[in-house]
Protein backbone atom coordinates (compact mmCIF):
# COMPACT_ATOMS: atom_id res chain seq x y z
CA UNK A 1 0.00 0.00 0.00
CA UNK A 2 2.77 2.24 0.87
CA UNK A 3 4.16 1.74 -2.46
CA UNK A 4 1.05 2.20 -4.28
CA UNK A 5 0.49 5.85 -2.20
CA UNK A 6 4.27 6.96 -3.19
CA UNK A 7 3.58 6.32 -6.78
CA UNK A 8 0.36 8.31 -7.02
CA UNK A 9 1.54 10.63 -5.39
CA UNK A 10 4.57 11.14 -7.64
CA UNK A 11 1.71 11.02 -10.62
CA UNK A 12 0.07 13.65 -8.62
CA UNK A 13 3.16 15.92 -8.21
CA UNK A 14 4.04 15.41 -12.24
CA UNK A 15 0.02 16.45 -13.03
CA UNK A 16 0.56 19.89 -11.19
CA UNK A 17 3.63 20.64 -12.76
CA UNK A 18 2.36 19.68 -16.29
CA UNK A 19 -0.94 21.73 -15.52
CA UNK A 20 0.83 24.81 -14.74
CA UNK A 21 2.54 24.52 -17.57
CA UNK A 22 -0.44 24.01 -19.68
CA UNK A 23 -2.17 26.75 -17.91
CA UNK A 24 1.11 29.80 -18.16
CA UNK A 25 1.99 28.62 -22.09
CA UNK A 26 -2.20 29.29 -23.06
CA UNK A 27 -2.02 32.55 -21.73
CA UNK A 28 1.71 33.41 -23.55
CA UNK A 29 0.66 32.13 -26.95
CA UNK A 30 -1.85 34.75 -27.31
CA UNK A 31 -0.78 37.17 -29.67
CA UNK A 32 -0.08 41.03 -28.68
CA UNK A 33 2.07 42.13 -25.46
CA UNK A 34 0.44 43.74 -22.55
CA UNK A 35 2.90 46.10 -21.85
CA UNK A 36 1.15 47.92 -25.16
CA UNK A 37 -2.06 47.26 -24.11
CA UNK A 38 -1.79 48.92 -20.79
CA UNK A 39 -0.50 51.64 -22.25
CA UNK A 40 -2.70 52.57 -25.49
CA UNK A 41 -1.71 52.84 -29.16
CA UNK A 42 0.00 56.02 -28.41
CA UNK A 43 2.44 54.84 -26.32
CA UNK A 44 6.26 55.78 -27.08
CA UNK A 45 8.54 52.52 -27.29
CA UNK A 46 10.82 53.56 -24.39
CA UNK A 47 7.67 53.89 -22.31
CA UNK A 48 6.47 50.31 -23.60
CA UNK A 49 10.06 48.85 -22.94
CA UNK A 50 9.93 50.41 -19.71
CA UNK A 51 6.68 48.72 -18.66
CA UNK A 52 7.33 45.38 -20.20
CA UNK A 53 10.32 45.06 -17.84
CA UNK A 54 8.07 46.94 -15.13
CA UNK A 55 5.80 43.58 -15.83
CA UNK A 56 8.85 41.23 -16.28
CA UNK A 57 7.31 40.51 -19.91
CA UNK A 58 10.55 41.14 -21.23
CA UNK A 59 12.18 38.19 -19.98
CA UNK A 60 12.49 34.72 -21.32
CA UNK A 61 8.89 32.38 -21.24
CA UNK A 62 11.16 30.20 -19.36
CA UNK A 63 12.09 32.64 -16.37
CA UNK A 64 8.38 34.38 -16.09
CA UNK A 65 7.37 30.88 -15.74
CA UNK A 66 9.78 30.21 -12.96
CA UNK A 67 8.78 33.09 -11.23
CA UNK A 68 5.18 32.61 -11.70
CA UNK A 69 4.86 28.98 -10.79
CA UNK A 70 7.71 29.95 -8.00
CA UNK A 71 5.45 31.93 -6.29
CA UNK A 72 2.56 29.73 -6.30
CA UNK A 73 2.85 27.89 -2.80
CA UNK A 74 3.03 31.21 -0.62
CA UNK A 75 -0.13 32.74 -2.83
CA UNK A 76 1.63 35.22 -4.89
CA UNK A 77 -0.22 35.10 -8.19
CA UNK A 78 1.97 37.83 -9.83
CA UNK A 79 0.26 42.01 -10.15
CA UNK A 80 -2.29 42.25 -12.47
CA UNK A 81 -1.41 44.14 -15.90
CA UNK A 82 -4.47 46.07 -16.39
CA UNK A 83 -5.55 46.74 -13.04
CA UNK A 84 -2.43 46.55 -11.38
CA UNK A 85 -3.52 45.03 -8.44
CA UNK A 86 -2.61 42.42 -7.14
CA UNK A 87 -4.23 38.87 -7.61
CA UNK A 88 -3.54 36.81 -4.46
CA UNK A 89 -5.74 38.50 -2.30
CA UNK A 90 -8.61 38.73 -4.71
CA UNK A 91 -8.21 35.22 -5.72
CA UNK A 92 -8.82 33.94 -1.99
CA UNK A 93 -11.43 36.18 -1.13
CA UNK A 94 -13.60 35.10 -3.92
CA UNK A 95 -12.10 31.23 -3.25
CA UNK A 96 -13.68 31.50 0.19
CA UNK A 97 -17.14 32.95 -1.48
CA UNK A 98 -16.81 29.62 -3.84
CA UNK A 99 -15.91 27.31 -1.20
CA UNK A 100 -19.39 28.11 0.72
CA UNK A 101 -21.41 27.63 -1.92
CA UNK A 102 -19.62 24.21 -3.28
CA UNK A 103 -19.85 22.55 -0.01
CA UNK A 104 -23.45 23.88 0.76
CA UNK A 105 -24.08 22.74 -2.65
CA UNK A 106 -22.78 19.25 -2.09
CA UNK A 107 -24.81 18.70 1.66
CA UNK A 108 -27.67 19.36 0.08
CA UNK A 109 -26.91 17.02 -3.02
CA UNK A 110 -26.16 14.64 -0.17
CA UNK A 111 -29.36 15.20 2.00
CA UNK A 112 -31.47 14.50 -1.53
CA UNK A 113 -29.43 12.04 -2.71
CA UNK A 114 -28.71 9.31 0.02
CA UNK A 115 -32.07 8.83 0.87
CA UNK A 116 -33.51 8.66 -2.30
CA UNK A 117 -30.63 6.37 -3.49
CA UNK A 118 -31.22 3.95 -0.89
CA UNK A 119 -34.77 3.46 -1.14
CA UNK A 120 -35.13 3.41 -5.12
CA UNK A 121 -32.38 0.73 -4.99
CA UNK A 122 -34.42 -1.45 -1.77
CA UNK A 123 -37.73 -0.87 -3.93
CA UNK A 124 -36.25 -1.41 -7.35
CA UNK A 125 -39.23 -3.67 -8.46
CA UNK A 126 -41.85 -1.45 -6.93
CA UNK A 127 -43.63 1.73 -8.46
CA UNK A 128 -41.72 3.89 -6.11
CA UNK A 129 -38.49 3.21 -6.89
CA UNK A 130 -39.47 4.22 -10.53
CA UNK A 131 -40.81 7.33 -9.66
CA UNK A 132 -36.97 7.82 -7.79
CA UNK A 133 -35.23 6.95 -10.59
CA UNK A 134 -37.58 8.86 -12.86
CA UNK A 135 -36.91 11.99 -11.22
CA UNK A 136 -33.50 11.62 -10.87
CA UNK A 137 -33.12 10.89 -14.76
CA UNK A 138 -35.09 14.35 -15.61
CA UNK A 139 -32.97 15.99 -13.17
CA UNK A 140 -29.98 15.19 -14.27
CA UNK A 141 -31.05 16.75 -17.84
CA UNK A 142 -31.66 20.23 -16.18
CA UNK A 143 -28.38 22.69 -16.27
CA UNK A 144 -27.51 24.19 -12.70
CA UNK A 145 -28.44 27.47 -14.14
CA UNK A 146 -31.98 26.48 -15.82
CA UNK A 147 -32.34 25.33 -11.97
CA UNK A 148 -31.12 28.64 -10.38
CA UNK A 149 -33.61 30.34 -12.61
CA UNK A 150 -36.90 28.40 -12.12
CA UNK A 151 -35.72 28.81 -8.61
CA UNK A 152 -35.45 32.66 -8.74
CA UNK A 153 -39.04 33.07 -10.76
CA UNK A 154 -40.57 31.11 -8.31
CA UNK A 155 -38.92 32.16 -4.95
CA UNK A 156 -37.79 35.52 -5.61
CA UNK A 157 -40.37 36.19 -8.09
CA UNK A 158 -43.45 34.93 -7.49
CA UNK A 159 -43.15 34.83 -3.90
CA UNK A 160 -40.98 37.34 -2.65
CA UNK A 161 -39.38 35.00 0.05
CA UNK A 162 -35.76 35.20 -0.75
CA UNK A 163 -33.69 37.65 -2.49
CA UNK A 164 -33.19 37.14 -6.21
CA UNK A 165 -29.12 37.26 -5.79
CA UNK A 166 -26.25 39.05 -4.56
CA UNK A 167 -24.29 38.24 -1.15
CA UNK A 168 -23.19 39.42 1.97
CA UNK A 169 -20.46 37.48 3.83
CA UNK A 170 -21.24 35.71 6.89
CA UNK A 171 -19.63 37.73 9.21
CA UNK A 172 -21.23 40.44 8.71
CA UNK A 173 -25.10 39.17 8.61
CA UNK A 174 -25.35 35.64 9.45
CA UNK A 175 -29.16 35.58 8.69
CA UNK A 176 -29.11 37.36 5.79
CA UNK A 177 -25.80 35.35 4.58
CA UNK A 178 -27.67 32.38 5.01
CA UNK A 179 -30.76 33.61 2.89
CA UNK A 180 -28.92 34.33 0.21
CA UNK A 181 -27.14 31.16 0.19
CA UNK A 182 -30.35 29.39 -0.12
CA UNK A 183 -31.41 29.44 -4.11
CA UNK A 184 -28.13 28.95 -5.47
CA UNK A 185 -27.11 25.94 -2.86
CA UNK A 186 -30.35 23.97 -4.01
CA UNK A 187 -29.51 24.99 -7.74
CA UNK A 188 -26.56 23.51 -7.53
CA UNK A 189 -27.35 20.43 -5.14
CA UNK A 190 -30.22 19.28 -6.43
CA UNK A 191 -29.27 18.45 -9.95
CA UNK A 192 -25.63 17.24 -8.57
CA UNK A 193 -28.75 15.04 -6.01
CA UNK A 194 -30.09 14.07 -8.86
CA UNK A 195 -27.04 12.78 -10.68
CA UNK A 196 -26.04 11.06 -7.21
CA UNK A 197 -28.81 9.24 -6.69
CA UNK A 198 -28.61 7.12 -10.07
CA UNK A 199 -25.09 6.25 -8.44
CA UNK A 200 -25.98 5.82 -4.92
CA UNK A 201 -29.12 3.18 -6.34
CA UNK A 202 -27.09 1.22 -8.42
CA UNK A 203 -23.90 1.16 -5.72
CA UNK A 204 -26.73 -0.41 -2.94
CA UNK A 205 -28.33 -2.71 -5.56
CA UNK A 206 -24.80 -4.47 -6.18
CA UNK A 207 -24.50 -4.57 -2.72
CA UNK A 208 -27.72 -5.87 -1.91
CA UNK A 209 -27.08 -8.83 -4.31
CA UNK A 210 -23.89 -9.81 -1.89
CA UNK A 211 -23.64 -13.23 -0.44
CA UNK A 212 -22.97 -11.57 2.93
CA UNK A 213 -26.25 -9.37 2.72
CA UNK A 214 -27.85 -13.20 2.63
CA UNK A 215 -26.45 -14.22 5.51
CA UNK A 216 -27.26 -11.16 7.80
CA UNK A 217 -30.66 -11.28 6.61
CA UNK A 218 -30.09 -15.24 7.43
CA UNK A 219 -29.12 -14.02 10.61
CA UNK A 220 -32.30 -12.49 11.53
CA UNK A 221 -31.72 -8.82 10.48
CA UNK A 222 -34.46 -6.78 8.94
CA UNK A 223 -33.41 -5.77 5.66
CA UNK A 224 -33.20 -2.42 6.23
CA UNK A 225 -30.65 -3.35 9.19
CA UNK A 226 -28.85 -5.51 7.61
CA UNK A 227 -27.98 -2.80 4.70
CA UNK A 228 -27.23 0.24 7.49
CA UNK A 229 -25.32 -2.52 9.60
CA UNK A 230 -23.46 -4.34 6.52
CA UNK A 231 -24.17 -3.15 3.20
CA UNK A 232 -23.76 1.05 3.54
CA UNK A 233 -20.32 1.01 4.21
CA UNK A 234 -19.58 -1.25 1.16
CA UNK A 235 -21.42 0.91 -1.13
CA UNK A 236 -19.75 3.83 0.18
CA UNK A 237 -16.32 2.69 -1.85
CA UNK A 238 -18.10 4.14 -5.16
CA UNK A 239 -20.06 6.50 -4.06
CA UNK A 240 -16.94 8.43 -2.58
CA UNK A 241 -15.08 7.95 -6.17
CA UNK A 242 -18.31 10.22 -7.50
CA UNK A 243 -18.32 12.94 -4.80
CA UNK A 244 -14.83 13.35 -5.53
CA UNK A 245 -15.70 13.77 -9.15
CA UNK A 246 -18.69 16.08 -8.31
CA UNK A 247 -16.70 18.36 -6.51
CA UNK A 248 -15.06 18.98 -9.43
CA UNK A 249 -18.53 19.14 -11.69
CA UNK A 250 -20.04 21.66 -8.59
CA UNK A 251 -16.71 23.79 -8.55
CA UNK A 252 -17.18 24.42 -12.41
CA UNK A 253 -21.27 25.02 -12.27
CA UNK A 254 -20.40 27.23 -9.29
CA UNK A 255 -18.91 29.61 -12.21
CA UNK A 256 -22.39 29.80 -14.12
CA UNK A 257 -25.04 29.70 -11.02
CA UNK A 258 -22.92 32.56 -9.38
CA UNK A 259 -23.39 34.36 -12.78
CA UNK A 260 -27.26 33.53 -12.69
CA UNK A 261 -26.95 35.08 -8.76
CA UNK A 262 -24.59 37.66 -9.00
CA UNK A 263 -22.34 36.07 -6.74
CA UNK A 264 -18.63 37.67 -6.30
CA UNK A 265 -17.05 34.60 -6.37
CA UNK A 266 -14.18 32.69 -8.28
CA UNK A 267 -16.58 32.53 -11.60
CA UNK A 268 -17.57 35.43 -11.15
CA UNK A 269 -13.79 36.67 -11.27
CA UNK A 270 -12.84 34.43 -13.88
CA UNK A 271 -14.92 36.13 -16.32
CA UNK A 272 -14.83 39.44 -15.17
CA UNK A 273 -11.04 38.36 -15.88
CA UNK A 274 -11.77 38.04 -19.86
CA UNK A 275 -14.29 40.15 -20.07
CA UNK A 276 -11.27 42.59 -19.15
CA UNK A 277 -8.59 40.69 -21.08
CA UNK A 278 -6.68 40.50 -17.70
CA UNK A 279 -4.79 37.66 -18.77
CA UNK A 280 -2.79 37.09 -15.56
CA UNK A 281 -5.51 36.92 -13.49
CA UNK A 282 -7.34 34.07 -15.51
CA UNK A 283 -4.25 32.38 -15.75
CA UNK A 284 -4.53 32.40 -11.74
CA UNK A 285 -7.83 31.56 -11.70
CA UNK A 286 -7.58 29.06 -13.92
CA UNK A 287 -4.95 26.64 -12.08
CA UNK A 288 -6.72 27.54 -8.72
CA UNK A 289 -9.86 25.73 -10.24
CA UNK A 290 -7.51 22.86 -11.85
CA UNK A 291 -5.31 22.54 -8.65
CA UNK A 292 -8.30 21.80 -6.59
CA UNK A 293 -9.58 19.22 -9.33
CA UNK A 294 -6.37 17.54 -8.78
CA UNK A 295 -6.08 17.51 -5.10
CA UNK A 296 -9.37 16.15 -5.07
CA UNK A 297 -8.98 13.80 -7.31
CA UNK A 298 -5.66 12.59 -5.34
CA UNK A 299 -7.43 12.36 -2.30
CA UNK A 300 -9.86 10.00 -3.60
CA UNK A 301 -7.40 8.23 -4.94
CA UNK A 302 -5.52 7.94 -1.69
CA UNK A 303 -9.18 7.38 0.39
CA UNK A 304 -9.81 4.87 -2.07
CA UNK A 305 -6.27 2.56 -1.44
CA UNK A 306 -6.72 3.41 2.56
CA UNK A 307 -10.46 2.14 2.53
CA UNK A 308 -10.44 -0.73 -0.14
CA UNK A 309 -8.79 -3.89 1.30
CA UNK A 310 -8.77 -5.69 -1.79
CA UNK A 311 -6.82 -3.04 -3.47
CA UNK A 312 -4.70 -2.71 -0.40
CA UNK A 313 -3.54 -6.10 -0.54
CA UNK A 314 -2.70 -5.91 -4.55
CA UNK A 315 0.04 -4.04 -4.11
CA UNK B 1 -34.70 -11.34 -24.99
CA UNK B 2 -35.16 -9.27 -28.45
CA UNK B 3 -37.55 -6.56 -26.20
CA UNK B 4 -36.42 -3.08 -27.27
CA UNK B 5 -35.75 -1.69 -23.30
CA UNK B 6 -38.40 1.32 -23.54
CA UNK B 7 -35.82 4.01 -22.83
CA UNK B 8 -34.36 3.12 -26.34
CA UNK B 9 -37.48 3.96 -27.34
CA UNK B 10 -38.34 7.39 -25.71
CA UNK B 11 -34.78 8.55 -26.20
CA UNK B 12 -34.91 7.76 -29.53
CA UNK B 13 -38.35 9.67 -30.28
CA UNK B 14 -37.05 12.49 -28.35
CA UNK B 15 -33.74 12.82 -30.05
CA UNK B 16 -35.91 12.24 -33.41
CA UNK B 17 -38.12 15.30 -32.53
CA UNK B 18 -35.10 17.29 -31.68
CA UNK B 19 -33.78 16.63 -34.54
CA UNK B 20 -36.85 16.96 -37.18
CA UNK B 21 -36.55 20.25 -35.60
CA UNK B 22 -33.28 21.49 -36.39
CA UNK B 23 -33.66 20.10 -40.02
CA UNK B 24 -36.79 21.60 -40.26
CA UNK B 25 -35.27 25.45 -39.25
CA UNK B 26 -33.23 24.63 -43.01
CA UNK B 27 -36.51 24.95 -44.87
CA UNK B 28 -39.35 26.48 -42.61
CA UNK B 29 -39.59 28.82 -39.92
CA UNK B 30 -42.84 30.98 -38.78
CA UNK B 31 -40.76 33.80 -38.76
CA UNK B 32 -37.00 35.01 -39.61
CA UNK B 33 -35.62 33.90 -36.20
CA UNK B 34 -32.86 36.68 -35.94
CA UNK B 35 -35.72 39.11 -37.89
CA UNK B 36 -36.08 42.25 -35.07
CA UNK B 37 -39.50 43.71 -34.97
CA UNK B 38 -39.78 46.69 -32.14
CA UNK B 39 -43.21 46.58 -33.37
CA UNK B 40 -43.97 43.01 -31.24
CA UNK B 41 -41.54 43.13 -28.50
CA UNK B 42 -42.37 40.55 -25.59
CA UNK B 43 -45.98 39.70 -27.15
CA UNK B 44 -47.97 37.04 -25.19
CA UNK B 45 -48.22 33.49 -26.73
CA UNK B 46 -51.14 33.84 -29.43
CA UNK B 47 -52.31 32.76 -33.18
CA UNK B 48 -49.93 35.03 -34.70
CA UNK B 49 -46.61 33.54 -32.26
CA UNK B 50 -47.33 30.12 -30.59
CA UNK B 51 -45.02 31.14 -27.35
CA UNK B 52 -44.88 35.24 -27.79
CA UNK B 53 -41.44 37.02 -28.96
CA UNK B 54 -38.67 38.03 -27.18
CA UNK B 55 -37.56 41.51 -26.04
CA UNK B 56 -36.39 42.17 -29.49
CA UNK B 57 -39.88 41.26 -30.80
CA UNK B 58 -38.41 38.19 -31.96
CA UNK B 59 -40.53 34.77 -32.98
CA UNK B 60 -39.68 32.37 -29.77
CA UNK B 61 -40.60 29.51 -32.34
CA UNK B 62 -38.62 30.41 -34.58
CA UNK B 63 -35.33 31.04 -32.35
CA UNK B 64 -35.99 27.19 -30.75
CA UNK B 65 -36.06 25.83 -34.04
CA UNK B 66 -32.76 27.45 -35.20
CA UNK B 67 -31.42 26.85 -31.58
CA UNK B 68 -32.15 23.09 -31.93
CA UNK B 69 -29.66 23.05 -35.25
CA UNK B 70 -26.96 25.50 -33.23
CA UNK B 71 -27.20 22.67 -30.56
CA UNK B 72 -26.61 19.85 -33.21
CA UNK B 73 -24.18 21.53 -34.99
CA UNK B 74 -22.46 21.82 -31.59
CA UNK B 75 -22.70 18.68 -30.27
CA UNK B 76 -22.12 16.50 -33.34
CA UNK B 77 -18.88 18.65 -34.13
CA UNK B 78 -17.81 18.10 -30.25
CA UNK B 79 -18.86 14.10 -29.62
CA UNK B 80 -17.28 13.53 -33.31
CA UNK B 81 -13.98 15.21 -32.97
CA UNK B 82 -13.70 13.43 -29.47
CA UNK B 83 -14.74 10.50 -30.96
CA UNK B 84 -12.21 10.65 -33.56
CA UNK B 85 -9.38 11.30 -31.78
CA UNK B 86 -10.35 8.97 -28.59
CA UNK B 87 -11.22 5.64 -30.21
CA UNK B 88 -7.84 5.90 -32.30
CA UNK B 89 -5.75 7.03 -29.11
CA UNK B 90 -7.82 4.37 -26.94
CA UNK B 91 -6.88 1.70 -29.08
CA UNK B 92 -3.38 2.03 -29.84
CA UNK B 93 -2.79 2.75 -26.30
CA UNK B 94 -4.48 -1.33 -25.24
CA UNK B 95 -2.76 -2.81 -28.70
CA UNK B 96 0.80 -0.82 -28.03
CA UNK B 97 3.49 -1.35 -25.18
CA UNK B 98 2.48 -1.09 -21.50
CA UNK B 99 4.26 2.26 -20.95
CA UNK B 100 1.94 3.52 -23.69
CA UNK B 101 -1.05 2.89 -21.70
CA UNK B 102 -0.01 4.34 -18.90
CA UNK B 103 1.07 7.54 -20.69
CA UNK B 104 -2.46 7.73 -22.24
CA UNK B 105 -4.38 7.05 -19.12
CA UNK B 106 -2.50 10.05 -17.27
CA UNK B 107 -2.39 12.24 -19.87
CA UNK B 108 -6.62 11.46 -19.53
CA UNK B 109 -6.41 12.03 -15.97
CA UNK B 110 -4.64 15.52 -16.86
CA UNK B 111 -7.34 16.36 -19.92
CA UNK B 112 -10.28 15.57 -17.21
CA UNK B 113 -8.21 18.47 -14.59
CA UNK B 114 -9.49 20.91 -17.43
CA UNK B 115 -13.63 20.63 -17.58
CA UNK B 116 -15.26 21.67 -20.47
CA UNK B 117 -16.32 24.92 -19.30
CA UNK B 118 -13.22 25.84 -18.09
CA UNK B 119 -11.20 25.13 -21.34
CA UNK B 120 -14.20 26.50 -23.29
CA UNK B 121 -13.64 30.27 -20.96
CA UNK B 122 -9.34 29.73 -21.38
CA UNK B 123 -9.88 29.25 -25.57
CA UNK B 124 -12.63 32.12 -25.43
CA UNK B 125 -10.15 34.48 -23.32
CA UNK B 126 -7.57 33.81 -25.93
CA UNK B 127 -9.42 33.09 -29.50
CA UNK B 128 -12.41 35.37 -28.49
CA UNK B 129 -15.58 33.37 -27.73
CA UNK B 130 -17.60 31.74 -30.78
CA UNK B 131 -19.01 28.62 -31.73
CA UNK B 132 -15.86 26.71 -33.05
CA UNK B 133 -13.67 27.31 -29.66
CA UNK B 134 -17.01 25.88 -27.75
CA UNK B 135 -17.32 23.08 -29.83
CA UNK B 136 -13.44 22.48 -30.06
CA UNK B 137 -13.34 23.12 -25.94
CA UNK B 138 -15.95 20.34 -25.49
CA UNK B 139 -14.57 18.21 -27.87
CA UNK B 140 -11.11 18.17 -26.38
CA UNK B 141 -12.82 17.31 -22.79
CA UNK B 142 -14.69 14.41 -24.62
CA UNK B 143 -11.85 13.06 -25.46
CA UNK B 144 -10.26 11.03 -22.31
CA UNK B 145 -14.04 9.38 -22.30
CA UNK B 146 -13.82 7.71 -25.72
CA UNK B 147 -9.64 6.99 -25.15
CA UNK B 148 -10.43 5.40 -22.20
CA UNK B 149 -13.47 3.04 -23.16
CA UNK B 150 -11.64 2.35 -26.54
CA UNK B 151 -8.96 1.01 -24.49
CA UNK B 152 -10.79 -1.11 -21.93
CA UNK B 153 -13.29 -2.62 -24.65
CA UNK B 154 -9.92 -3.49 -26.68
CA UNK B 155 -8.40 -4.95 -24.09
CA UNK B 156 -11.33 -7.20 -23.73
CA UNK B 157 -11.12 -7.74 -27.39
CA UNK B 158 -7.51 -8.54 -27.61
CA UNK B 159 -8.18 -11.51 -24.57
CA UNK B 160 -10.30 -13.54 -27.16
CA UNK B 161 -9.25 -16.48 -28.76
CA UNK B 162 -10.33 -15.79 -32.02
CA UNK B 163 -7.65 -12.31 -31.81
CA UNK B 164 -5.55 -14.57 -30.79
CA UNK B 165 -6.01 -17.16 -33.87
CA UNK B 166 -5.80 -14.00 -36.15
CA UNK B 167 -2.48 -12.65 -34.71
CA UNK B 168 -1.29 -16.31 -34.95
CA UNK B 169 -2.71 -16.42 -38.40
CA UNK B 170 0.05 -13.43 -38.90
CA UNK B 171 -2.50 -10.80 -39.29
CA UNK B 172 -1.11 -7.26 -39.23
CA UNK B 173 -1.95 -5.47 -36.06
CA UNK B 174 -3.79 -2.47 -38.15
CA UNK B 175 -6.24 -5.39 -39.30
CA UNK B 176 -6.95 -6.81 -36.45
CA UNK B 177 -7.27 -3.60 -34.87
CA UNK B 178 -9.75 -2.93 -37.87
CA UNK B 179 -11.17 -6.05 -38.42
CA UNK B 180 -11.93 -7.38 -34.91
CA UNK B 181 -11.43 -4.73 -32.21
CA UNK B 182 -12.93 -1.68 -33.62
CA UNK B 183 -16.18 -3.32 -34.46
CA UNK B 184 -16.49 -5.46 -31.36
CA UNK B 185 -16.51 -2.04 -29.37
CA UNK B 186 -18.40 -0.18 -32.10
CA UNK B 187 -21.60 -0.82 -29.75
CA UNK B 188 -19.65 0.90 -26.52
CA UNK B 189 -18.75 3.82 -28.78
CA UNK B 190 -22.31 4.44 -29.63
CA UNK B 191 -23.42 4.37 -26.19
CA UNK B 192 -21.19 7.11 -25.29
CA UNK B 193 -21.62 9.13 -27.73
CA UNK B 194 -25.37 9.65 -26.98
CA UNK B 195 -24.20 9.90 -23.21
CA UNK B 196 -21.38 12.74 -24.65
CA UNK B 197 -23.52 14.64 -26.82
CA UNK B 198 -26.36 15.07 -23.68
CA UNK B 199 -23.04 16.30 -21.77
CA UNK B 200 -22.43 18.48 -25.23
CA UNK B 201 -26.02 19.90 -25.08
CA UNK B 202 -25.17 21.02 -21.36
CA UNK B 203 -21.89 22.29 -21.99
CA UNK B 204 -22.57 24.45 -25.44
CA UNK B 205 -26.00 26.04 -23.25
CA UNK B 206 -24.06 26.53 -19.90
CA UNK B 207 -21.12 28.80 -22.45
CA UNK B 208 -23.56 30.60 -24.77
CA UNK B 209 -25.55 31.18 -21.11
CA UNK B 210 -22.18 32.90 -20.21
CA UNK B 211 -21.73 34.96 -23.56
CA UNK B 212 -18.64 32.26 -24.60
CA UNK B 213 -20.59 30.19 -27.18
CA UNK B 214 -22.68 31.01 -29.93
CA UNK B 215 -22.36 34.93 -30.73
CA UNK B 216 -25.84 36.99 -31.84
CA UNK B 217 -27.37 36.84 -33.54
CA UNK B 218 -27.21 33.42 -34.29
CA UNK B 219 -30.29 31.69 -31.65
CA UNK B 220 -28.81 29.54 -29.39
CA UNK B 221 -31.27 27.75 -26.17
CA UNK B 222 -28.48 28.96 -23.88
CA UNK B 223 -28.22 32.55 -24.82
CA UNK B 224 -32.00 32.79 -25.17
CA UNK B 225 -32.62 31.84 -21.24
CA UNK B 226 -29.55 34.40 -20.67
CA UNK B 227 -31.63 37.34 -22.18
CA UNK B 228 -34.61 35.86 -21.10
CA UNK B 229 -33.12 35.79 -17.30
CA UNK B 230 -33.49 39.93 -17.63
CA UNK B 231 -37.20 39.88 -17.93
CA UNK B 232 -37.60 37.25 -15.07
CA UNK B 233 -40.65 39.37 -13.14
CA UNK B 234 -41.88 40.86 -16.86
CA UNK B 235 -42.01 37.43 -18.38
CA UNK B 236 -40.66 34.36 -16.66
CA UNK B 237 -41.79 32.48 -19.24
CA UNK B 238 -39.55 33.59 -21.89
CA UNK B 239 -36.90 31.63 -19.68
CA UNK B 240 -39.33 28.35 -19.66
CA UNK B 241 -39.32 27.70 -23.35
CA UNK B 242 -35.36 27.54 -23.88
CA UNK B 243 -34.97 25.84 -20.77
CA UNK B 244 -37.48 23.16 -21.25
CA UNK B 245 -35.76 22.69 -24.78
CA UNK B 246 -32.22 22.08 -23.57
CA UNK B 247 -33.50 19.90 -20.51
CA UNK B 248 -35.92 17.91 -23.43
CA UNK B 249 -33.22 16.75 -25.21
CA UNK B 250 -30.55 16.35 -22.80
CA UNK B 251 -32.95 14.11 -21.68
CA UNK B 252 -33.79 12.36 -25.04
CA UNK B 253 -29.84 11.88 -25.43
CA UNK B 254 -29.53 10.65 -21.74
CA UNK B 255 -32.48 8.21 -22.77
CA UNK B 256 -31.11 6.92 -25.37
CA UNK B 257 -27.28 6.43 -24.14
CA UNK B 258 -29.45 4.19 -21.39
CA UNK B 259 -31.44 2.39 -24.04
CA UNK B 260 -28.47 1.53 -26.24
CA UNK B 261 -26.38 0.28 -23.31
CA UNK B 262 -29.49 -2.33 -22.14
CA UNK B 263 -29.50 -3.10 -25.49
CA UNK B 264 -25.78 -3.99 -26.05
CA UNK B 265 -25.15 -4.82 -22.64
CA UNK B 266 -27.87 -7.06 -21.60
CA UNK B 267 -26.58 -8.25 -18.37
CA UNK B 268 -26.70 -4.78 -16.82
CA UNK B 269 -30.28 -4.51 -18.17
CA UNK B 270 -31.75 -4.51 -14.25
CA UNK B 271 -29.43 -2.74 -12.78
CA UNK B 272 -30.97 0.53 -14.33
Amino acid sequence: MVLQLVRRTAVFAVSLVVASVVAFAFMSVLPGDPARVALGVNATEEAVAATRAAFGTDRPLVVQYLDWVGGLPVGDFGRSYVTAVDIGPQIVDRLLVTTWLVLSGMAVALVVAVPLGVLAAMRHRSAGGTVISAFSQVGVAVPSFLAGILLVTVFAVRLGWLPSGGWVPPAQDPVEFLRRLVLPALALGLVQGAVLTRYIRSAVLDVLREDYLRTARSKGLTPGRALVRHGLRNAAIPVVTVLGLQLATLLVGAVVVERVFVIPGLGSLLLDGVANRDLLLVQGVVIVIVLAVLVVNFLVDVAYTVLDPRLRRAT
Amino acid sequence: MTRTPAALVVGGAIVGIVVAAALLSFVWTPYDAVQVDPGTRLAPPGFAHWLGTDTFGRDVVSQLLVGARTTLFVGVVAVGLAGVVGTPIGILAAMGPPWLGELVMRTNDLVLAFPALLLAIMFGAVYGPSTLTAMVAIGIATVPSFARLARGGALQVLATEYVLAARSAGRPRTAIAVRHVLPNIAGLLLVQASVSFAIAVLAEAALSFLGFGTRPPTPSWGRMLQEAQQFLYLKPELALWPGLAIAIAVLGFNLLGDGLRDRFDPRLADRR
